[in-house]
């Protein structure tokens, strides 16, 4: 007998964006029982291999062939029909339907009608098979971002995919859900479905995947045939083109507290609230704030930030008391902040950079004077941490919006630490950036700690909290569920008390 | 006091709300439909001045009643269409593309109305629908007069409430409109046609309100006028809101309008004649205002609501 068809091939794909080429002679196949990773760092053409493959993208060079017959891909309706699913990374769900009823979109119904007996019977069979239960009745609002994940799966298969495609879908998951959805994905190939993981992170890659690819400005740079047994630095390697060594962490001598809340409550949040949360953050000292995401963590960052004002207790800055909780006033004690979303919070999309890097200080001296924005200076101060922070862009008047993620980051993080915050608080420093542009991120940190600021990282990557904080604080269901030191801190340990299994370490 | 009430609730106080309601009914179906698929039609007004114009001349013209009523039903589809190639096509601004097809409508037709009967000293008449009592249903006491001694447009307006509710809820392509309204991407990665789904929505909006235009002219007034609309479809896209969205409660929501309506009106004709007519005129859209203010406090708007869909757009 010989060897199966694989059960997607793609041959020779290239495709152009302009002058960019995203894409050029990428060859892939997936056997059937296969989980292929597919790495490589941001802009190097993942997204766009995968676009093509889900028929968002046509392909300017390349063919797609499915069990050995060449296939057209023009649409998601196309894939779907070719057997091709894929898990966005934002979930393409509608939270005020029912899960059953995300399930059915785009499936005929029965004379005329919604199908919905043979929809629960499928729905059943699947969760089943593969220990994806789900309640059909259920809007997907009240699900858990790893339910509302699973639906995403159960959809596919649902569809009769053959070939998953996952684009990073760790990134929003807690650690069991990890080992959850990682059963479920080794259960699928055992019986024949092929799957495509895409990952940053490599550990993960090493456990799930048979064989991995590698792709590097488009290009496959690497193929590895047993990832379980390579590295992660070798895997790094390969995606970057060169070595990447993780910043050292020198020993902390942290100094006073700068940032105390003591007893923070609040209600009338949206998203959990907080109860009773007391922290302190010394000068010098990295404190990392960990938990699945949705357990109070917007909440501690909004206050800290100004933005919310707690209903009880007393929030102190470098000595100083915080009483009228704006963000001009955090912010003249002494507060740095780099918000979650970059793009919705953190600065103004459509204006220029410069009036985005210096917002938060518009109405000081420096940009401002007898009321009136003071042009050149703005636009001095932006060119110069431009120059900097190596903020790849056009210049100060590019629209910050056009920026890449990793560097609108350096661009938020050049305009908080060129006022040497006191305390900084940060939030997902490096979700979306890519491994060189996350070690930038890091080196700042570690040189701000060295300076003696104080910094928070609220975070959900616990590699990234262990190898940066010196100390891990848990939160679940918005109190603070223990503090470990980074020397007792293991993923294991945080994993267990971010889901409320163990109370105070 | 009570010689007041007892005018004001007659037998034909409840059939006065039905026919008030049945326009009301059309239109707010047919914005529910519009919205629900992401797509705000403010071209309501005027494609219900315009169908509500092109069915009265087309029956003017033919003698045939029901040509008229397909005439604004064209009409209004033909007009959501024009929204839809807008708003849905080109992605355009929803509330500048929908004032611009009621300015559009409202002129066409003054101008077609003007160019066909020109300017007569007694304005042009139809004979309009009659009444078309259902056997034995219509000789039930007080109910049977008021509901089932009605016009066949208004016996329309009654079902079509259950059959957009089945077809929204229970139907594939309604489950399609729903989705695209909240979610189009989920949609298109589902493999539904995100854009024709959304024309063919706003066509079938549009056409609704051509129903609505049409009852206007052809049942209520059995005339054309300049504003013989005056304010429904404005009154119609609150009461959508005011209805969630669903066609129970907008259908509902119609219905409460009609009330008060019908209230101010057999107000006005009864004795409380010191107090200034226009009072009583104010009265349901101060329903309106209020009904909103405290509904929509809770209401959830579809989430795609005025947001046009790109697949290139990241």
């Amino acid at each position: 007998m010989s060897t199966p068809a694989p059960l997607i091939e793609m041959r020779g794909i290239s495709k152009s964006f302009g002058a960019v080429k995203a894409n050029e002679a990428v060859d892939l196949s997936v056997a059937p029982g296969e989980i292929l990773g597919l790495l490589g760092e941001n802009g190097a053409g993942k997204t766009t291999l995968m676009n093509v493959l889900f028929g968002a993208y046509a392909p300017d060079a390349g063919e797609i062939l499915v069990q050995g017959r060449p296939v057209t891909i023009n649409s998601s309706a196309d894939a779907l029909a070719a057997g091709i699913g894929m898990v966005h990374q934002h979930f393409h769900l509608a939270p005020r339907l029912s899960v059953l009823e995300n399930l059915l979109i785009g499936i005929p119904g029965k004379s005329g009608r919604i199908d919905r007996a043979g929809g629960l019977a499928r729905l059943d069979e699947i969760g089943r098979q593969h220990g994806l239960a789900l309640d059909p009745d259920l809007p997907v609002s009240a699900l858990s971002v790893g339910e509302q994940q699973r639906l995403e799966i159960v959809k596919a298969l649902f569809r009769g995919a053959r070939l998953l495609i996952l684009d990073e879908p760790t990134a929003v998951l807690a650690p069991t859900e990890v080992d959850g959805l990682f059963s479920a994905l080794r259960s699928m190939a055992t019986q024949g479905l092929g799957i495509i993981f895409i990952s940053h992170k490599l550990n993960e890659v090493r456990a799930l995947t048979h064989r991995c690819v590698v792709l590097r400005h488009g290009r496959v740079t690497g193929r590895v045939d047993a990832p379980a047994s390579t590295t992660s630095s070798e895997m790094a390697r390969l995606m970057c083109g060169h070595e990447i060594v993780p910043p050292a962490r020198g020993p902390s001598t942290p100094g006073a507290a700068v940032l105390i809340l003591d007893g923070i409550s609040t209600s009338r949040h949206s998203g959990m609230p907080l109860r009773a949360v007391s922290l302190a953050v010394r000068a010098g000292e990295i404190l990392g704030i960990a938990g699945v995401s949705g357990n109070g963590q917007r909440a501690l960052a909004e206050v800290i930030s100004g933005i919310h004002a707690p209903d009880a207790g007393r929030m102190t800055i470098a000595g100083k008391i915080v009483s009228r909780f704006s963000p001009r006033e955090v912010q003249a004690l002494g507060l740095g902040r780099i918000p979650e979303d970059r793009m919705t919070t953190g600065l103004v999309t459509n204006l220029p950079l410069a009036d985005s890097m210096v917002l938060p200080r518009i109405g000081t001296g420096a940009f401002s004077r007898n009321g009136l924005l003071r042009p050149d200076a703005i636009r001095a101060f932006a060119a110069e941490q431009i120059k900097a922070y190596d903020i790849r862009c056009p210049g100060p008047m590019t629209r910050a919006g056009a920026l890449s993620g990793g560097n609108l980051q350096k661009a938020l993080l050049a305009r908080e630490l060129a006022f040497d915050p006191k305390v900084l608080i940060v939030s997902q420093p490096t979700r979306g950036l890519d491994i060189g542009a996350a070690r930038f991120i890091h080196e700042k940190f570690l040189a701000m700690r060295a300076k003696g600021c104080g910094i928070i990282v609220i975070g959900e990557d616990l590699e990234e909290l262990l190898m940066l904080c010196d100390r891990i604080a848990v939160m679940y269901e918005g109190r603070i569920a223990g503090t470990l030191d980074s020397a007792e801190a293991t993923i294991a340990r945080l994993g267990l008390m971010m889901t409320g299994a163990e109370g105070r370490a | 006091m009570s010689v007041v009430f007892e005018q004001i609730f007659q037998v034909g106080f409840l059939a006065a709300i039905i026919r008030i309601a049945t326009p009301l009914a059309f239109a707010t179906l047919g914005e529910m439909f519009s919205e629900r698929a992401g797509v705000l039609n403010l071209g309501i007004e005027g494609i219900m001045l315009l169908s509500a114009m092109t069915g009265f001349t087309a029956t003017s013209l033919s003698g045939s009643l029901w040509l008229g009523v397909l005439a604004a039903v064209l009409t209004g589809a033909l007009m959501g269409g024009v929204h839809a190639l807008f708003t849905v096509a080109l992605g355009l601004s929803q509330h500048v593309c929908g004032i611009g097809v009621t300015l559009f409508s409202s002129g066409l037709a003054y101008f077609l109305y003007r160019l066909i009967f020109g300017q007569q000293s007694v304005p042009p008449s139809i004979k309009g629908f009659e009444t078309l009592p259902i056997p034995v249903l219509s000789d039930i006491p007080v109910l049977g007069p008021a509901v089932f001694n009605q016009f066949s447009l208004v016996y329309m307006a009654i079902l079509a409430v259950p059959l957009a509710a089945f077809v929204l809820y229970r139907t594939p392509w309604g489950l399609s409109v729903r989705m695209v309204g909240e979610n189009p991407r989920a949609a298109d990665s589902a493999g539904v046609s995100v854009i024709a789904t959304r024309f063919q929505a706003v066509i079938l909006g549009g056409a609704l309100m051509g129903l609505a235009g049409a009852f206007l002219s052809m049942v209520q007034f059995n005339a054309f006028t300049f504003g013989l609309v005056s304010g429904r479809g404005w009154v119609a896209i609150a009461l959508v809101v005011f209805g969630r969205w669903d066609p129970w409660r907008s259908a509902g929501a119609a219905l409460l309008f009609a009330f008060v309506d019908a209230l101010q009106l057999r107000m006005q004709a009864s004795g409380l004649g010191h107090i200034p007519y226009e009072a009583f005129l104010m009265l349901p859209f101060i329903f309106t205002i209020v009904a909103m203010a405290v509904m929509s406090r809770n209401a959830v708007a579809p989430s795609a609501l005025l947001k046009p869909f790109r697949r290139e757009e990241r």
